[in-house]
């Protein structure tokens, strides 16, 4: 185990980033399981990666585009079958505001 | 204390393709709800993103036109929240490799002056989708047409001390998209909208404030109201020894103040990291090089040309060159008359006054740049005066039909000045016989009595007659 040990996991807060419920008696188990993975992390930070392009992809590949084309068309009604709920065309969720 | 406020802006442009960003789906403003939101849209499992060629062009275009570093190799990666307009759970976006580097444009300012502001970056994203919370009681209504529209993210340095300023850099973007034709500029829809980073600082204090965020502001007036109600409201809380919290807040147009829209004890963490689905935009600098020859010339350049070789005031020449369509309108005139000086007065004047008054843009001019040519072109020839011929503009406003023959209007409308000398003549002649002692005052040198004679001429002919022909023909009776 490193130094990183000693930084607080705040599995409330990242819980609620995820929007993940987890129960409050398994927060410390999740804590340490966190602090596994830092762990593992900080051993391939000191990989010596000096003049190595950083990699966004595994696939050494590019990007293909396509041309501006609208090749879909109105399948609302298949879609919205799918939906708990729905009115007028619109998805319902449960009220937001900000 | 005296305070100083940094502003900077980030702007939010949809570009103008025909098709989403990531999806085949179309991008067509006021469709039905949900009516062009596909399978990618909506975020449905096993569904891929491929980018849209339209969109990088645009992105491309928009970076020459800056000046800008256009990054060969740029990433895409997800920004991590969760609304129920965004049904992926992220949007991507482009964090730490934009398309689009360090640029800068230049800013007029009411007092004439010019400013350099620098940008930061520009990057593609996705928009997300409209959350309706007043048509269903107790719910929210989402509607998905919007997800996945193409956006250019500009983001410019904190290079504004005023709203003012501010503004004024919204409209040179707006001027320059809607020139570089990558974005239809209708603010109202939504095509244009950007958030104000706002913080203050004492005058002479070298680091920033904090700084607050406003959101989605959607018009020219709403920036400069908003960003003066929050330089305000910070200074008020300092100064009553408060501080400020960063924290993202939204303008109310009708209370005309900003609130604050998310709660404060949660802090906004996107985690961003790069998309796995989407691989590396890698481009040429030849396909760079190839979208450089098509760069329009651009506000400034044109501005410069209106001055230089049209000989207009730079105050004109600014008015007409800010405006896309105007220039445009200007130009067709300009080109059929050969007058560039009537063509702005008309513009800048008649037109503008009578567009105002009709609540209407210039391209929806009812008459047409073709058509103001030709009246300019008769002025010129003088078969109009300047009497006749706002006469005839007015004839031509109502007509509003684009292939009306100016000319046959014209003689429709009995506009054309009275020219030949035998009718002239005879009305002159029987003016004199009429007030021969006004003629003898005349002819005793009482110059005045000119004016009386021309003003019954003119009287007589509807105002149809050539003032300076009417000069001399009494001026050869004397």
């Amino acid at each position: 185990m490193t130094d990183q040990d000693n930084t607080e996991i705040n599995v409330t807060h990242l819980a609620r980033l995820g929007r993940l419920a987890i129960p409050s008696s398994s927060h410390a188990s999740t804590a340490q399981e966190l602090q596994n993975i830092i762990a593992m992390i900080d051993a391939m930070q000191s990989v010596d990666t000096d003049g190595i392009e950083p990699l966004s992809h595994p696939l050494d590949s590019e990007q293909l585009l396509r041309a501006d084309v609208v090749s879909e068309t109105d399948s609302r009604e298949a879609f919205q079958n799918n939906a708990p709920k729905t009115e007028d065309g619109y998805y319902l969720v449960p009220r937001v505001v900000d | 204390m005296n305070w100083e406020s940094v502003i900077g802006l980030e702007i939010h442009v949809q570009l103008a393709t025909n098709s989403k960003i990531f999806s085949g789906a179309s991008t067509h403003y006021g469709a039905e709800p949900n009516a062009q939101a596909c399978a990618v849209d909506l975020g449905l499992p096993g569904v891929l993103p491929v980018l849209n060629e339209r969109a990088v062009e645009m992105a491309i275009k928009f970076g020459l036109a800056i000046g800008a570093k256009i990054n060969l190799h740029s990433v895409f990666d997800r920004k991590n929240y969760f609304y129920p307009d965004l049904p992926k759970g992220y949007q991507i976006s482009q964090f730490e490799t934009p398309i689009v580097g360090e640029g800068s444009i230049v800013i007029a300012l009411e007092d004439g002056t010019e400013r350099t502001v620098g940008v930061t970056r520009a990057h593609l994203e996705e928009d997300a989708g409209k959350s309706i919370h007043d048509l269903f009681p107790g719910q929210t209504g989402v509607d998905l047409n919007r997800t996945g529209t193409p956006l250019l993210e500009i983001v410019s340095e904190p290079d504004f001390r005023t709203a003012k300023e501010a503004s004024a850099y919204f409209r040179q973007m707006h001027t320059l998209v809607r020139y570089l034709q990558i974005c239809d500029g209708n603010l109202a829809e939504g095509s244009m909208r950007c958030d104000a980073n706002v913080s203050v600082r004492p005058y002479g204090q070298e680091e920033f404030g904090e700084r607050t965020e406003i959101k989605n502001i959607n018009s020219f007036r709403f920036v400069e109201r908003a960003i003066d109600y929050e330089i305000g409201r910070q200074i008020d809380v300092l100064e009553s020894g408060g501080i400020i919290e960063r924290e993202t807040r939204l303008f109310d147009p009708d209370k005309d103040e900003t609130r604050s829209m998310r709660s404060k004890e949660f802090s906004e963490d996107y985690r961003y990291f790069p998309d796995p689905d989407l691989l590396p935009l890698t481009f040429s600098q030849a396909l760079v090089d190839k979208i450089a020859l098509t760069l329009p010339e651009l506000p400034d350049a044109k501005r410069t040309r209106y001055v230089e070789q049209l000989g207009l005031s730079e105050y004109d020449a600014r008015a007409l060159s800010s405006d896309l369509d105007r220039s445009e309108f200007f130009e067709v005139a300009v080109n059929a008359c050969n007058n560039a000086k009537q063509a702005t007065n008309w513009i800048m004047g008649d037109l503008s006054a009578y567009l105002n008054r009709n609540s209407l843009e210039i391209s929806a001019s009812p008459v047409s740049a073709a058509q103001l040519a030709v009246l300019i072109t008769r002025l010129d020839d003088q078969t109009l005066s300047s009497k006749t011929a706002k006469t005839l503009f007015d004839g031509l406003w109502n007509k509003a039909d684009s292939s009306q023959d100016v000319d046959a209007l014209i003689k429709e409308m009995n506009l054309a000045q009275v020219s030949d000398d035998g009718e002239l003549t005879r009305i002159i002649e029987k003016l004199i016989e009429d007030n021969p002692a006004q003629f003898e005052e005349l002819r005793n040198g009482k110059d005045k009595m000119l004016g009386f004679f021309v003003g019954q001429v003119m009287k007589m002919t509807q105002g149809k007659a050539n003032p300076q022909q009417v000069n001399e023909i009494i001026r050869a009776k004397l």
